[in-house]
């Protein structure tokens, strides 16, 4: 069964037309990869899906609701989450607060409430422990190291307890052993149950963690498949040795 | 950063003194001051609920003081109520109504962002004014709107405006606590940090926003509404008036953006200071430049404001973490 379904994106940035046509389907409980070479347009379909940029056509559902309407706290509500190529955070906010931001609920009760109450405290702190973050809790984020801040941002999403969560490159600028944690914790996530969609250039960590390989190449989808298919497909191939 | 015990000593110490002020002082001219710089104690903390904690800066909150201000003296007019005690009822009834007829300033305004939301502020604030001079058959345009006058003795006089201004202050500085500590106090401060990315991990910054604002004009209307009583006769350029922005968001600035001390602090230093120079050197119109010199020398010693800088001091003193508030960006 696919969770989210994108059906005939298309997205067009003055002259440049970044994403052509683009159709694939993300499978419930899966680890799907969307890979590329540079500029095939996988961070604007990222984009299109959280809503942060909106189609000129075509559209993406999320357990069959409608999300090209929606706006990017919508998407989130609906248990959508997502970290950004460049490491996005919250600068001026300590590390432990930038974790308790996110906010699935908005009811007045939920919002005057304490923003560091006990349970969700406890679990924020969990989360910067896995990530290795727990010693730094009361530092200012904007103090942090690139790949701090990824590990950062990763912990935040998680946070929210997204169903779908979109990985862009979670690997770019992470150490090996950090890296290696990550890719457990997403296989670990995984078996709970998360649904996942990663960008990723380091063919390693897609081959290693994906189930579900979707290929894009100049803003539209040109193969799609397990990972062993993938890498025997001649129009992959061609896409990144071709160019 | 102080311990939270600590904290709490010097706010109830810092509420003590100003509680008491009016005992001690024998002069009313010392309570005079007093009553102003509690007005800008609350209106800072006010603005800062919007501007320190977002980092949307508004220059237009005089229009929600001014709006306050001519509700209290056009209600007190027209329903005849007697100068005394009873007049400051009717100020919360004032804050209520200029929330909502600011709240449609806020949303026009909040549709733009950084420079373009200032202007935007300015430009509203003179709408207000310019419709305060010339909506004549109400506020009686440039001729003033006068309100009951108490009979109150000159030794007295001051008094009960001070402590109608002490409560408005210190419920204005517990409001800005409780948005602090909030999830959505939260919220507006990863708005001020990264809106596009707040707005993914689902905070609707527009009406956060909205909400920052409201709040933080209810205390500024019912401020101007105690003024008006105050000083007894408003005119628009006095009450809608670009100086008191400026000076809300520079005390602001001075004490640090938002913290929750900031203001308090900012407004302490300025005010009294504005009010001894203007009197003191005020002929010469040398208070002016005196002024500058205190503003300008604190912002050249202590540029992130006088809280975050006092904070990170006693964080590298006592050598613990890094400092919490000592960011490089300023």
């Amino acid at each position: 069964m696919s969770l989210l379904v994108v059906d005939g994106l298309w997205k067009r940035f003055g002259g440049i037309e970044a994403v052509r046509g683009c159709s694939f389907a993300v499978p419930q409980g899966r680890i799907t990869g969307l890979i590329g070479p540079n500029g095939s347009g996988k961070t604007t379909v990222f984009n299109l899906i959280t809503a942060l940029l909106k189609p000129d056509a075509g559209e993406v559902r999320f357990r069959g609701r409608l999300l090209t309407t929606l706006r990017p706290e919508q998407a989130f509500a609906l248990g959508i989450g997502r970290t950004f190529q460049v490491a996005r955070i919250f600068p001026r906010l300590t590390v432990l607060e930038n974790v308790l931001v996110p906010m699935r609920r908005l009811g007045v009760r939920a919002l005057s409430a304490p923003a560091a109450a006990g349970s969700t405290q406890r679990k924020a702190l969990d989360l910067l422990h896995f990530v290795a973050l727990a010693d730094h809790a009361g530092e200012t984020a904007g103090n942090l190291s690139y790949g701090q801040r990824k590990l950062l941002e990763l912990a935040t999403v998680l946070m929210g307890d997204p169903d779908l969560i979109l990985l862009d490159e979670p690997a770019g600028g992470v150490n090996p052993g950090l890296l290696e944690r990550i890719e457990a914790r997403v296989r670990d996530l995984n078996q709970q149950g998360r649904t996942f969609l990663i960008v990723e250039h380091n063919m390693g960590t897609v081959m290693r963690l994906c189930h579900h390989i979707v290929v894009l190449h100049r803003g539209t989808r040109i193969a799609e498949g397990d990972p062993p298919a993938i890498r025997r497909d001649p129009a992959v191939l061609e896409a990144y040795l071709g160019g | 950063m102080a311990s939270p015990p600590a904290r709490a000593v010097a706010w109830t110490a810092a509420g003590a003194a100003a509680a008491a002020l009016p005992l001690v002082a024998s002069n009313p001219a010392t309570v005079n001051i007093g009553v102003f710089t509690l007005m800008y104690v609350g209106l800072a903390s006010a603005w800062n609920i919007l501007g320190g904690y977002t980092g949307y800066i508004s220059l237009g909150n005089a229009a929600a003081f001014g709006i306050g201000a001519y509700t209290l003296g056009l209600l007190l007019n027209g329903l005849h109520v007697p100068a005394g005690f009873l007049p400051f009822a009717y100020v919360p009834l004032a804050g209520l109504v200029t929330v909502i007829l600011t709240a449609p300033l806020g949303w026009v305004a909040l549709r733009t962002r950084a420079a373009t939301f200032v202007i935007v502020t300015i430009a509203e604030m003179f709408v207000v004014q310019l419709l305060a001079s010339n909506l004549r058959g109400l506020t009686q345009g440039s001729q003033g709107l006068g309100l009951p006058v108490p009979s109150w003795g000159p030794q007295f006089f001051p008094v009960p405006y001070y402590y109608a201004m002490f409560v408005l202050a210190a419920g204005t500085v517990g409001l800005s606590a409780w948005v602090r500590r909030s999830k959505f106090g939260l919220g507006l401060l990863a708005i001020r940090d990264d809106e596009d990315k707040a707005s993914t991990l689902g905070i609707p910054a527009r009406t956060f926003m909205i909400a920052a604002y409201v709040i933080s004009v209810l205390p500024v209307g019912m401020i101007g509404a105690v003024y008006a009583y105050y000083v007894t006769y408003i005119y628009p350029q006095f009450v809608v008036d670009p100086l008191i922005d400026i000076g809300m968001a520079l005390m602001v600035f001075l004490g640090g953006m938002g913290t929750l001390a900031g203001p308090v602090v900012g407004a302490v230093i300025l005010q009294p200071a504005q009010q001894y120079l203007a009197y003191r050197y005020g002929a010469a119109q040398l208070y002016l430049i005196l002024y500058s010199a205190v503003f300008l020398s604190v912002l050249l010693l202590m540029p992130q404001g006088i809280v975050p800088e006092i904070g990170s001091r006693l964080q590298h003193r006592s050598g613990g973490e890094p400092a919490a508030v000592a960011t490089p960006d300023r």
